[in-house]
């Protein structure tokens, strides 16, 4: 058993706040299925515990893929490590794989770094025999990530941003809903992205009666059931989004409960941006200093 | 025991009680009557030698003290700390007896705790002894007391072990759920660097049954034998509307967020925590105390206690209750809420109680609280924290087909900690439903014995433990 430290294998910046990474874990690369997710921490101590979607694995290699965005201090800060860099913790594969079966037709909506979770999730369900539409959504142009590898795999790709930029000029909504008026209609549709636009997907495919499953992006912190945290309501139940999720049936989804409860630390996040860009400073100020000739350079 | 004043210690995390110096320690072991059939020793769930270890206290040899406890506990500055001693230890002691009050009895669980920080303070905590290599391999899984103490005792006897816990940091509920004040995280980091000096493995951010799967740790990884110590950790909620609101949190995850991730240290933590004014916290055990508490040294001006039942139902340990009643939480016995109520932005603002009475005892014994009709009103809150109790995680068991649950989902174990699947043990919380730290080690003692004996080729030649349900203890 290969328990050997999590060490950053390689980097790439795929648009102003958005990153991909290879990380060594070679147990979690061999378990993982669509759907799950990791856990980690940018500092054993102090750090915070935050769940990033396993968008791809390399069982030769022993990796996993994250593909993140910048919006907080530990995004920040992760964006940061290099090749050759140990996390201090990381722990997966959590919460419960999609589950795949050949439906007939898949349409899978990504919005923004929703398209990283999507992407393990389109390969799945290629492989046990779907026809899959990927719509791709962003802000603008260069916000679309993964597109080519997507193309790679999807019967049928729709790109479009919100400011025309590249594509269609419009909302993944508006794609969705040409397709489920298509004959025949999609059998199954999977959208994950900003919890409004999941909200508003559910609500397109609601008329037509197509299953529609999105994937919950809520607060977590053990990530195993123990704290409740990441609790929501699905019908007229509590459900726990690391265990009994993170995939849910849009329909019955409350997803203004969902939103007001991501906001639930928002002064304190903020508190810790501002913290990031004046450690960031200080660490750039540093760097100066030692580049500049004349000074000591460190041994 | 001296402590830090009430009014003083809600402004810091550092721990309420200061301990014994050696004379008060030698004072307070000279009350024990030596009693020829000590009492004491049959309400110790571990059975230490109560009387001669506080002798060896009263005569100032401090060292044979700890040899003496160490014969049968193998973590006493947590005990020492935490038992809850007046229904246990304490109870029968004929000092208290004759002064009907157990309160008043020898203070045994002290006298534990100084012998364990006097040991600690001098360098004097030996290594316990491992036996040469057997070349076996045993996996525990989760490192609450239960795990931690099963690991001993198989290492001793010369086998390897891995312990796997799911969370960054060892330690289980004593190191995410007992906030520091109570339980110095320090001294739960001792007792796993004398885990690590024997020689033990020990992995962190592995969730069995994610990471892999409890049949491949036997069947792929070869590991002769497993232990299952993974707790009670599944918070339970109330069931009432609005319990999904912004600022209401089960006592876990308020509590892990402080102790675990050090929320409380403002400034340096990355982990944030819900700083509420006017708190409530729901439920009588010790879990809601540590977050009353809690909540109290982040800064809440109120913090309202709600108990369905009355103080001498409460669960909870005589000293905690003292302790928050000292620092200020307010109790609201005979109530339980019936909904949270928030305002637009989905953020809880207050919450509507009923009032309840004592109905005839209910089968733990306890006169069940009865609602009275009518009688709901509505109370100002910001924060809510829902401290009902534990039931046990259902991961595991989920993910070992073959490994039996009781239908309170207790995992099925044998008497000596056997499961219904062969080379399988388990004990602590996940066996007997939220427990106590000293039955956890308790079982973790009995289940290494049992692991010993197959290991050494002397099993009963009995395959897995029977299904047997019994009812477990909740408190
Ligand atoms: C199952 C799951 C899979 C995810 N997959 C991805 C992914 O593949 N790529 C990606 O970029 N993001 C993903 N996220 C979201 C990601 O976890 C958050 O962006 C991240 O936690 C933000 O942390 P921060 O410290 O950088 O920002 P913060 O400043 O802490 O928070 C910014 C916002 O992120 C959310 N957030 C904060 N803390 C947490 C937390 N502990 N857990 C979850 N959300 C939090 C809140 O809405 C918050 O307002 C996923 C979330 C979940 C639940
Ligand atoms: C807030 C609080 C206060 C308490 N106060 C007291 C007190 O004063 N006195 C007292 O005697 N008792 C007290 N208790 C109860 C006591 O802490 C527990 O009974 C005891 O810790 C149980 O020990 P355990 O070893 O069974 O499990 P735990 O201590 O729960 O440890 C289980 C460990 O297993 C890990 N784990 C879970 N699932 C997995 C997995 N799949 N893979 C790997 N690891 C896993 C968990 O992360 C955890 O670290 C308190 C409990 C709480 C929550
Ligand atoms: S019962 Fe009390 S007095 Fe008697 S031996 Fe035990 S501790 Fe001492
Ligand atoms: S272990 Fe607990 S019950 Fe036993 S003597 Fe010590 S304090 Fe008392
Ligand atoms: S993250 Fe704690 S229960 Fe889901």
């Amino acid at each position: 058993m290969d328990c050997s430290p999590h060490t950053v294998l390689y980097k790439k910046q795929l648009s102003e706040d958005v990153f991909l990474m290879r990380i060594r874990a070679p147990l979690i690369a061999g378990e993982r299925r669509p759907g799950q997710f990791i856990i980690l921490s940018v500092d054993e101590e102090y750090g915070e515990r935050i769940p990033l979607t396993i968008a791809d694995a390399d069982t030769a290699e022993g990796s996993i893929t994250l593909v993140f965005q910048r919006v907080g201090y530990s995004t920040l800060a992760l964006a940061d490590f290099n090749p050759g860099d140990t996390l201090p913790v990381l722990v997966g594969p959590l919460g419960r794989p999609t589950h795949l079966e050949n439906f007939g037709t898949a349409v899978c909506v990504g919005g923004g770094i929703g398209v990283a979770p999507l992407y393990p999730i389109i390969q799945g369900l290629k492989e046990v025999g779907n026809r899959v539409i990927a719509i791709l959504g962003a802000r603008s142009k260069d916000l679309v990530i993964l597109e080519d590898r997507i193309r790679e795999l999807a019967d049928e790709v729709v790109v479009c941003t919100d400011d025309g930029s590249y594509g269609r000029k419009a909302l993944v909504t508006g794609p969705l809903k040409d397709v489920c008026e298509r004959t025949p209609k999609p059998d199954v549709v999977v959208a994950i992205g900003p919890p409004i636009m999941m909200k508003f997907c559910a609500e397109t495919t609601r008329p037509h009666g197509i299953h529609t499953l999105v994937s919950l992006n809520t607060i977590m912190v053990d990530g195993t059931g123990m704290c409740g945290g990441c609790r929501i309501t699905v019908g007229d139940e509590t459900r726990f989004v690391c265990v009994d999720g993170p995939e849910f049936d849009g329909h019955k989804v409350d997803f203004d409960e969902l939103m007001s409860r991501l906001r639930s630390f928002q002064d304190q996040e903020a508190e810790e941006i501002q913290r990031w860009q004046r450690e960031h400073a200080c660490r750039m100020q540093q760097a100066l200093e030692a580049a500049t000739p004349g000074k000591e350079s460190p041994a | 025991m001296p402590e830090q004043p009430a009014a003083i210690r809600v402004h810091n995390m550092s721990e309420v009680t200061h301990g014994y110096s050696e004379a008060q320690a030698r004072l307070e072991a000279m009350r024990c009557l030596q009693c020829r059939k000590a009492p004491c020793v049959g309400g110790c769930p571990v059975r230490i030698r109560i009387p001669e270890f506080i002798q060896a206290v009263a005569d100032g040899e401090f060292a044979r003290a700890a040899t003496i406890i160490k014969e049968s506990s193998l973590l006493p500055a947590v005990c020492g700390r935490v038992c809850p001693q007046e229904t246990q230890c304490q109870e029968p002691c004929t000092v208290g007896r004759a002064l009907k009050d157990p309160e008043k009895g020898v203070s045994i669980g002290r006298l534990e705790r100084f012998v364990a920080d006097w040991e600690r303070g001098c360098g004097k905590v030996e290594t316990p002894a491992v036996k040469p290599g057997t070349g076996k391999r045993v996996a525990v899984v989760g490192s609450g007391p239960a795990g931690l103490v099963c690991a001993a005792d198989v290492r001793r006897e010369g086998h390897d072990v891995t312990v796997f816990e799911a969370f960054h940091k060892f330690g289980g509920v004593m190191m995410y759920g007992i906030p520091e004040f109570r339980l110095p995280k320090a001294i739960v980091g001792e007792e796993v660097d004398t885990l690590r000096r024997m020689g033990v493995e020990l992995t962190p951010n592995f969730v069995v049954g994610r990471t892999r799967k409890l049949t491949d740790l036997l069947e792929k990884d070869a590991f002769d034998a497993v232990f299952v110590g993974v707790g009670a950790g599944l918070p339970r909620f109330l069931g009432v509307p609005g319990e999904n609101l912004v600022g209401v949190f089960s006592a876990n995850e308020y509590l892990t967020r402080s102790n675990l991730m050090r929320a409380f240290e403002r400034g340096k933590a990355l982990t944030p925590i819900f700083l509420s004014k006017r708190t409530a916290v729901i439920g009588g055990g010790n879990v809601a105390m540590d977050a009353a508490r809690t909540a109290l040294r982040l800064g809440s001006d109120e913090v309202h206690l709600i108990y369905r039942r009355t103080e001498k139902e409460m669960p909870a340990r005589i000293e905690e209750i003292a302790h928050a009643r000292e620092e200020g939480v307010v109790f609201h016995f005979l109530r339980n809420p019936t909904r949270f109520i928030g305002d637009a932005e989905g953020r809880v603002r207050r919450m509507e109680l009923l009032k309840y009475e004592l109905g005839p005892p209910d089968d733990s014994g306890r006169r069940r609280p009865v609602a009275i009709p009518g009688t709901e009103y509505i109370m100002d809150v910001d924060g809510v924290i829902v401290a009902i109790g534990n039931s046990p995680n259902p991961l595991v068991p989920r993910t070992t087909p073959g490994l039996e649950t009781t239908r309170w989902g207790t995992v099925v174990a044998a008497d000596d900690g056997l499961t219904t699947l062969p080379r399988v043990y388990s004990g602590g919380d996940i066996v007997l439903g939220a427990a106590t730290v000293i039955l956890a080690m308790g079982q973790g003692r009995t289940a290494a014995a049992a692991i010993n004996r197959l290991l050494a080729g002397g099993a009963p030649a009995r395959e897995a433990a029977e299904k047997v349900e019994s009812i477990p203890d909740q408190g």
